[in-house]
């Protein structure tokens, strides 16, 4: 690894050389219905992006409520992606702004509906 | 209130700026004196960060080329292809270019920024899917928003993170357009194409690749990452700008897809605006024939990279990951940046200070870009301003800690 720029690569995760540091090993019911709710996963996948627990309910504000910027929505973002295995496409992204809103992302595209 | 005053948060960070008396978007040259070097208040100062990588912009024969066209063709067109009709030198620009790649067909629009906005508007649609490096320039991101496709970011240069989010769309109809730069503007890195390539290949997916600073920069003929990474039959298109390496101004797009001139009549940002000036396309055409006659360009280019990334990564700077004419260092936080760009450019070395939502992650950036006409000594001088401000901020080997702090 040539010296560099490292808390860039380390949050932008280049090629398999680095863990991405948003890249997040969760532990939770991905089976929804009857197992732990989305909301839940949410939490801690928020907890880890922030590093400090967050209490949230289904209005809770984003952006405004939780004090992320940008690249901290793209990283939590991404995390989520991950843990679902599913992809948030950018204007859908654009449309959350709840917790409410992003738990019907999660579940519209986990049941294949179109975004 | 008026109707601006959406925009106030951005108005508030640009005026704590200029409280700092620093006005970086209002840098005023009296002249510009060569590819390398203006005055400045009354001062000589070295101009390193215009992305003139070939230095070709006071070319002898690209600025007799462009005196010649507007003379016996005038200054403009004064509209657009479509409805002007077209100039000799604009067809000849689309023969020179599709001949310098070795494609059948190329396109020429009138800025690098339009051609991202009709390309990626056109190639894919409704149904389709873009996927995008999230580190993509801004002109890319805007291309994708111009037109109806579902956008989907992958991690910046992970093809694995790529391949990924292809293999969730498998069985979804529709085109895949995968969208990579040659070299990423802000940290000078190149994008991992031979893996993209292979994850292309195995998805059935299409390839873009923006090589705006790469063309006339990379590979041994000039074309770009695609060539020096040997996969050039695997980019389906090609994207650049003859604003950089080329020295003027315009964008392109090449490919050997066989319907490719259907984009004439339907990609808007190609027939909706005026198209470029006889004297642009004949200095352009002229730097192109520079690019394939004078690969001295490309060698004194990269020894000058080399020597301006070794030497601020010897003492100390945060650099970017890999030597190429864009050279980043990166500063701890806003304040100390705009600090350092200020002593920089009153000791007379001109570079750009690339503050969020410009750069990627957040990060606050002295970002440099180096000439094939910048001399060894400038170069030389160049680091030894660096060092000297390093030194007065408390940067260099003395106090490493503070740099070490960014980490």
């Amino acid at each position: 690894m040539p010296r560099g720029l490292k808390f860039v690569l380390e949050a932008i995760g280049r090629s398999g050389r680095m863990q991405p540091t948003h890249q997040l090993a969760l532990v939770g019911n991905k089976d929804g219905a009857g197992g732990r709710p989305i909301r839940d996963d949410i939490a801690s996948i928020f907890a880890q992006v922030l590093g400090r627990p967050v209490q949230i309910k289904d209005r809770t504000d984003i952006v405004e409520d939780l004090g992320m910027d940008s690249l901290g929505v793209m990283n939590f973002v991404m995390a989520i992606e991950d843990f679902y295995d599913i992809s948030i496409p950018l204007d859908r992204i654009a449309q959350i702004q709840t917790v409410a809103d992003l738990i019907h992302a999660v579940e519209d595209l986990r049941s294949g509906a179109p975004a | 209130m008026t109707i601006l005053a959406k925009h106030s948060a951005s108005k508030l960070a640009y005026d704590t700026l200029r409280e700092h008396g620093v006005d970086p978007l209002n840098v005023r040259f009296d002249s510009v004196l060569s590819p390398t070097e203006g005055m400045l208040n009354g001062r000589r100062t070295i101009l390193l960060g215009t992305n003139n990588y070939l230095g070709l912009t006071f070319d002898p024969d690209c600025i007799e080329k462009a005196v010649e066209a507007t003379r016996s063709q005038g200054t403009g067109t004064t509209g657009s292809r479509v409805a002007n009709g077209n100039y000799d030198g604009h067809m000849l620009l689309e023969e020179a270019l599709a001949d310098f790649y070795g494609r059948q067909h190329a396109m020429v629009f009138s800025t690098g920024y339009q051609a991202n906005l009709g390309v990626l508007s056109t190639l894919v649609g409704r149904g389709d899917h873009l996927m995008l490096d999230a580190d993509s320039h801004a002109s890319i991101y805007d291309g994708s928003r111009l037109g109806a496709s579902e956008v989907i970011r992958f991690r910046h240069n992970s093809p694995d993170d790529l391949y990924k989010r292809l293999r969730r769309l498998e069985g979804t109809p529709g085109d895949r357009l995968i969208v990579v730069e040659g070299i990423y503007s802000m940290l000078g890195d190149t994008s991992p194409l031979k893996e993209i390539a292979a994850v292309k290949r195995e998805t059935g997916a299409y390839l873009l690749v923006d090589e705006a600073h790469s063309l006339g920069v990379l590979g041994e003929k000039g074309r770009g990452l695609a060539e020096a990474a040997g996969v050039e039959a695997d980019v389906d298109f090609i994207v650049g700008t003859f604003s950089k390496s080329l020295g003027s101004v315009g964008g392109f797009c090449v490919s050997d897809s066989p319907d490719f001139d259907v984009m004439r009549i339907v990609c808007r940002p190609y027939m909706f605006t005026a198209s470029l000036p006889p004297g642009v396309v004949a200095s352009t055409l002229e730097a192109l024939v520079k690019v394939r006659t004078e690969p001295m360009l490309r060698v004194n280019l990269m020894r000058n990279a080399h020597r301006l990334y070794d030497g601020l990564s010897a003492m100390g700077f945060e650099t970017g990951p890999e030597a190429n004419p864009i050279v980043a260092v990166a500063m701890p936080d806003q304040e100390t940046a705009v600090v350092f760009w200020k002593m920089l450019l009153e000791a007379g070395l001109y570079l750009n200070l690339a503050l969020p939502p410009a750069t990627p992650t957040n990060v606050r950036l002295l970002r440099t870009s180096v000439s094939a006409a910048h001399t060894v000594k400038q170069i030389d001088t160049a680091l030894a301003i660096f060092a000297d401000v390093g030194r007065r901020l408390g940067f260099l080997t003395s106090d490493r800690r503070r740099a070490g702090g960014v980490v």
